[in-house]
């Protein structure tokens, strides 16, 4: 079931964002406990020069994968600029590209993403552009040499799931980089629903970080992505309109028997 | 243009008396200016805690679990003009006029930065000519050394002035219009540069587009029929998000305290009402900020953790070169919550929150 992904092999499809969180105490369980293994982490949350116990660096353990996340970015150029201090600060490569346009549905800014992923995959970065649905973005990308797309299965935080399903398989089917779908996933099922489309993984945020108990529902997600990765890797049975034979009986019932 | 905003406002304000149930559009994604100005009015105590649950889901939403902290430092009270209700006016004779120079700035500073902050908000009085333009970009250039975000609250600028102080560090400019009703505000600012309505009115454009990231409005309720002022600004917030959908607008609502004159406010404003404006703001404007200052009595200010607001005040002092004790100056206006940062950082954990110090990466934005 894992996956390689930025140049490391992945066994939990599963990616946890911490910028809403209540609590950074709860991340060491997720990690040992439900083998959560890649964490975003905002630069902004980062404070390097306090280590009062407030950093979120503090509390991830050192062999958890550490995704970088240039929010607050407005432009490409506070994006790089970001990303820079941001891999200084935590040794991590792994840098998500979020450059939101407008901040009412956070919607990012593919133009600007892409440039800050041309300057960024040149500095060595293993990129991960967060990105509105878009198949051509998305292959400008892959050429350009990114880990993988971020596509948004619907706005962050909006709990919607995956309401562009259309655009997201049309991702899927047609590049050759792993595609994590990434904000609008608000329940179980549609994590599930998102690695039936075949995504490669996905990442959640506020719905674990408002959840009564964020342990729980990582664990509920950290489930429901097995089993929709596993049921896609099976082969999920094709939508018909009417009702299919299950039973050998109905060949004799239909007396359409040789 | 914000004039026709706020004529529309008007027009919207003389049909004031119309009820309707607010369940009906409590929920919806967008509601109408009417549907506002409804919620402003209600004045059921169901529909309050119908409100606060509505704003609870929507500031989780949008912002988590999280509350960020800052803290004020006035650098200087010296003040040009005679506003009737500010501790720093001309009027105020018994004043002790001060104003830090850069080494106790520093001073200050590192104090402020000693708590754990890394949000500050520069303020001065409204005076050019001993606090000028130089002053307040040398106060900036100090602080950006040491903290990710810093905002002034200083006169009105110009674009070009604040595009000098974003070139060097400033990310956020906070300015309160007091009161949006043109005649009372004439009437409480007779003379200064504060005096000037619509330069004032403007500042938050003239910031924006000269390149700071965050801006927070804000009236200062009890100089005005509140439901007018607060409308208002909810619009003009609305009008500045629509017109720069990347910058960060906060919505302000500091009641009137004693500040060692003798003005009397000419509207009582009740936590009820607070409770009303925030909710309020927070259904009206999704992703709206709202700060909660410590103007406020820490009953009040806890309970509203996770009920709308998005950003307290903590340890603040309202006097100049109040954090390190050299001076002890007269205050702008009285602090209702005296505990310092732990201490709130210990009642937002409680509360199932955490303390946030960063929102933006020092460095980026200069």
């Amino acid at each position: 079931m894992s996956f390689i992904v930025g140049g490391k092999s992945i066994k939990n499809r599963l990616f946890v964002g911490t910028g809403k969180l209540p609590d950074y105490s709860i991340l060491k369980r997720i990690y040992e406990e439900l083998n959560i293994e890649v964490f975003a982490v905002a630069v902004r949350r980062i404070n390097p020069e306090k280590g009062k116990g407030y950093s979120v660096l503090d509390f991830l353990p050192k062999e958890a994968v550490i995704m970088i996340n240039t929010s607050g970015a407005r432009n490409y150029k506070e994006a790089v600029k970001i990303a820079m201090i941001g891999r200084e600060i935590t040794n991590s490569d792994w840098i998500k590209i979020e450059i939101s346009g407008e901040l009412k549905y956070l919607l990012p800014d593919n133009e600007e993403t892409l440039k800050a992923a041309e300057i960024l995959v040149k500095e060595g970065f293993k990129v991960f552009p967060y990105i509105f649905p878009d198949l051509v973005l998305a292959k400008k990308l892959e050429d350009i040499g990114v880990s993988a797309v971020m596509p948004l299965g619907s706005p962050i935080g909006s709990n919607k799931g995956i309401d562009c399903e259309l655009l997201l398989k049309a991702i899927i089917n047609e590049i050759n980089i792993p595609v994590i779908i990434d904000a609008g996933i608000g329940r179980p099922s549609h994590a599930a629903k998102a690695m039936e489309l075949g995504a490669d993984a996905v990442l959640i945020n506020t719905a674990i970080a408002t959840s009564p108990d964020p342990f729980s529902m990582t664990k509920a997600f950290s489930m429901a992505v097995s089993a929709g990765r596993l049921a896609y890797e099976i082969g999920l049975p094709k939508e018909q309109e009417h009702a299919s034979p299950s039973s050998p009986l109905t060949d004799l019932i239909r007396g359409e028997t040789k | 243009m914000i004039e026709e905003v706020l004529k529309e406002a008007d027009k919207i304000l003389k049909e004031r008396n119309q009820k309707t149930s607010i369940e009906n559009f409590l929920f919806k994604e967008k509601l109408s200016p009417y549907e506002l100005l409804i919620l402003l009015l209600d004045d059921n105590d169901e529909n309050l805690y119908l409100m606060a649950e509505v704003s609870k889901k929507i500031t989780e939403r949008y912002f988590g679990k999280v509350i960020n902290l800052f803290t004020p430092l006035y650098l200087s009270n010296y003040c040009t003009c005679g506003c009737s209700y500010c501790g720093f006016s001309m009027e105020n004779r018994n004043l002790k006029r001060i104003k830090l120079n850069e080494e106790e700035i520093l001073k200050e500073l590192k104090t402020i930065k000693s708590f754990g902050i890394d949000s500050i908000l520069l303020l001065t009085g409204c005076d050019m000519i001993n606090t000028p333009f130089e002053y307040i970009l040398s106060g900036v250039k100090i602080a950006k050394d040491m903290f990710s975000e810093v905002a002034v609250e200083v006169y009105s600028l110009k674009e070009e002035e604040y595009k000098i102080l974003a070139q060097n560090g400033l990310t956020g400019v906070t300015q309160y219009q007091e009161t949006y009703n043109k005649e009372v505000y004439d009437k409480l600012h007779p003379y200064g540069p504060k005096r000037d309505y619509y330069y004032r009115l403007y500042t938050q454009e003239r910031a924006l587009k000269g390149g700071v990231k965050e801006v927070t409005l804000g009236v200062l309720l009890g100089l005005n029929d509140p439901i007018e002022d607060v409308f208002k600004m909810i619009l003009h917030a609305e009008y500045l998000m629509k017109k720069f959908p990347n910058a960060e607008i906060n919505v302000s609502f500091p009641r009137f305290r004693p500040a060692g004159t003798n003005f009397k406010e000419s509207f009582k404003i009740t936590d009820k009402m607070m409770l009303r404006f925030i909710f309020s703001a927070r259904i009206y404007l999704k992703n709206v900020g709202i700060p909660l200052s410590t103007r406020e009595n820490s009953k009040f200010r806890d309970a509203l953790i996770g009920y709308g607001i998005t950003k307290m005040s903590a340890g603040s002092k309202t006097c100049v070169g109040g954090y390190s004790k050299e001076y002890y100056s007269g205050n702008q206006f009285e602090n209702e919550d005296k505990r310092s940062v732990e201490e709130i950082i210990e009642v937002i954990k409680r509360k199932g929150y955490r303390p946030e110090f960063t929102n933006w990466v020092k460095g980026v934005v200069a």
